[in-house]
């Protein structure tokens, strides 16, 4: 029984690390008042530059930074484009989904003699206590450091302003461009270390369905969290708990059936925001490209 | 020079631009990894126009990315974002397929009511989002979401089912002829089509050797319905003032929570519509197991976006994309560079047509030099 619990448990943290990752990198992107739909490529970039590098290096950790910088560089033109020139954000999300997992597998093949996958890392990211995956004990550190930094420091609450009414933040002397720029980059970088917990830690390889639809899950959990640091980890928590559940008690002699069971996590976070208020407001400015001195 | 500033404030500029640039950036890519981007862009040309047969490919590949286009544009023009198309296309085959497959009808009602069956099933599906949208405030986006993954597990789940799983495989059974939609499609397998396609090669290539089908047809009436709804009648109307802004939409007496609900089901029923017409016109029309979704869906944002939302848009967006996709395997098989390249292409294109508030900002800047200059003569 304990036995069962502790594997649930270890599971359910796996599950959720890379989705915590891409989420708070998302709600931080959002309160500054950029979309970003792009997250999906943005891990899925991530996720095929850490395991290449992983693979060549040798060293997750240089790997692991790595694929940050891969998301990040994707979030640098999805910034230039929505914050310098006003670029429809959705659209250029869309965009940076193709451009992430066409590149990631492009380059997959150039680099592993025309395979979409990677040949598995020598060394992947390590456990602690127990069996945890350290790419957890990280992301909930991100996640307590963004959210310590939204609510209690000045540049969170400049971060807020601008994402809920950028004119008026202009007003005070707060450089809205300024701040759009680090939040999506920073998001970016997050939502790379989500690909490569994936591929550094959860499996050991790239293959271009490893980040299937995680990068929308991630988006929901956003929504899901009504974009809160807090809120975005626990719906990323339950979502995780969920997938271990399907993973508990799938298997050998089960009544339900495996596919039936596998809806489990969709199903839950609808009914969880069917019974608990699932209403949710975008922060103001969220998708609206701010022009100096337009009103 | 008003000349330029006016052709840099036309949509279609921008979308040119978009393309250009969208080859510019994939030609340097292939360049930076060792292959020729001319011969690359020539066997995706030849792989497109060289034959006729090329040709038909593309309008078959490109029907469904008509429809999810089109489905994706209605629902933006109505203030939502559907990104479920994915799990409503899926939703719409395996509608297809139960009604294809077990209702025995005589031929050309069976495709009405199968076609039929696949747009309710979607339908349904997509009012799901605008419901609990409506009734609990959850954003679209997220039950759309979740709903992709559980079609998909209630697709792989529906073949596991001993009436509907065909014995040792990872599919369905086929659906009956008599729902068929492929051109002269019971006609062209008989023996009496075998001299006729000697005679006529290209057409034999062209007939038998694709899956030639009415789909496309389908689309084009889709398109103008929809174009209609949305432009001429009191309904579309209504949805696009919901979708323009609701608040003022509700004041003026607009019921904004049933069109939302409306407009979902629309926007389902024509994703439903390219699943369907995928099952009845296109091999191996059955459904199978999916790991992951086919990305009908996914595309059919990008087709949309192309379009800028307009219907009639989508007709080009999506056969652009259809080229493209079915392309890409030439430049895979001729020129060895990997066919993910285009995917490159397309996402450079969708990312400036994005920027695309660029150029009247060009011209901007243009008019007010004009004026500075004339005051200064």
């Amino acid at each position: 029984m304990l036995n069962t619990i502790s594997l649930g448990i270890v599971i359910t943290l796996m599950y959720s690390a890379p989705l915590i990752f891409a989420g708070i990198g998302g709600v931080l992107t959002e309160r500054s008042g950029v979309i970003n739909i792009g997250i999906e490529g943005m891990m899925a970039f991530g996720a095929f530059v850490g395991a290449a590098v992983g693979y060549y290096s040798q060293n997750p950790w240089i790997a692991f930074l790595a694929a940050g910088c891969a998301g990040g560089s994707l979030a640098l033109i999805h910034a230039i484009a929505c914050i310098s020139f006003r670029a429809n954000q959705t659209i250029s999300g869309v965009a940076l989904n193709f451009m992430g997992s066409g590149l990631a597998v492009f380059m997959s093949r150039m680099l592993f003699n025309g395979a979409t996958m990677t040949i598995p890392v020598p060394k992947k990211l390590p456990k602690v206590l127990g069996g945890i995956e350290f790419t957890f004990i990280m992301a909930i550190i991100a996640a307590a450091l963004l959210w310590f930094i939204m609510y209690k420091t000045k540049w969170g609450l400049r971060l807020i302003a601008v994402g809920e009414h950028p004119a008026a933040a202009d007003t005070l002397g707060v450089n809205v461009y300024y701040v759009r720029y680090i939040s999506v980059i920073i998001s970016g970088i997050l939502a790379g270390f989500g690909g490569a917990s994936l591929t550094l830690s959860v499996v050991s390889n790239f293959t271009p369905t490893v980040v299937s639809g995680q990068g929308f899950i991630a988006l929901a959990a956003v929504i899901f969290g009504k974009w809160t640091p807090h809120g975005c980890v626990a719906s990323c928590l339950l979502f995780g708990f969920a997938q271990a559940l399907v993973v508990m008690l799938g298997g050998e002699g089960s009544i339900i059936p495996s596919q039936i069971l596998a809806m489990l996590p969709y199903v839950l976070t609808i009914l969880m925001l069917v019974i608990f208020d699932g209403r949710s407001t975008a922060p103001k400015a969220s998708g609206v490209p701010y022009l100096k001195g337009v009103r | 020079m008003e000349k330029l500033q006016k052709i840099l404030r036309k949509p279609l500029t921008a979308i040119i631009i978009s393309i250009l640039f969208g080859f510019l950036v994939g030609a340097v890519i292939l360049g930076v990894a060792g292959y020729n981007p001319v011969s690359a862009y020539a066997a995706l040309f030849s792989g497109v126009f060289s034959k006729p047969k090329y040709i038909i490919q593309v309008i078959i590949k490109a029907t469904p990315l008509i429809l999810t286009g089109l489905s994706v544009a209605f629902a933006f023009k109505t203030g939502l974002f559907n990104i479920g198309v994915e799990g409503q296309f899926i939703m719409g085959s395996i509608g297809a397929v139960l009604a294809g497959y077990l209702l025995p009808m005589p031929a050309p009602l069976h495709f009405i009511v199968v076609i039929l069956a696949a747009m309710i099933f979607a339908g349904l599906w997509g009012s799901i989002c605008g419901y609990l949208k409506a009734k609990f405030g959850i954003h679209e986006v997220i039950t759309s979401i979740m709903l992709n993954w559980i079609a998909l597990y209630l697709n792989n789940y529906m073949i596991t089912l001993p009436f509907l799983k065909k014995p040792n495989s990872e599919s369905s059974y086929e659906i009956r002829k008599t729902a068929w939609s492929v051109f002269l499609g019971n006609w062209k397998y008989s023996q009496e089509a075998k001299p006729f396609f000697k005679e006529h090669p290209v057409l034999g290539d062209v007939i038998l050797r694709t899956d030639l089908n009415y789909g496309i047809i389908i689309a084009i009436v889709a398109v103008a319905v929809i174009w209609f709804l949305l432009n001429r009648t009191n309904k579309g109307y209504e949805l696009r003032a919901v979708g323009f802004n609701n608040h003022a939409a509700q004041f003026a007496g607009i019921n904004v929570k049933k069109n939302m609900i409306i407009s979902m089901a629309v926007a389902g029923a024509l994703a439903g519509l390219a699943g369907g017409l995928q099952i009845t016109g296109v091999m191996p029309h059955r459904i199978s197991t999916l790991s992951i979704h086919e990305g009908f869906g996914f595309d059919g944002i990008s087709v949309a976006l192309i379009a800028g939302n307009s219907p009639w848009g989508c007709i080009l967006s999506g056969l652009l994309f259809g080229a493209l996709k079915f392309g890409a395997t030439s430049i895979q098989s001729k020129v060895g560079a990997p066919s993910e390249v285009i995917n490159i292409v397309i996402g450079v294109i969708v990312f400036f047509v994005a920027m695309s508030s660029v150029l009247p900002m060009i011209a901007d800047t243009l008019a007010k030099k004009q004026k500075g200059s004339e005051k200064d003569a």
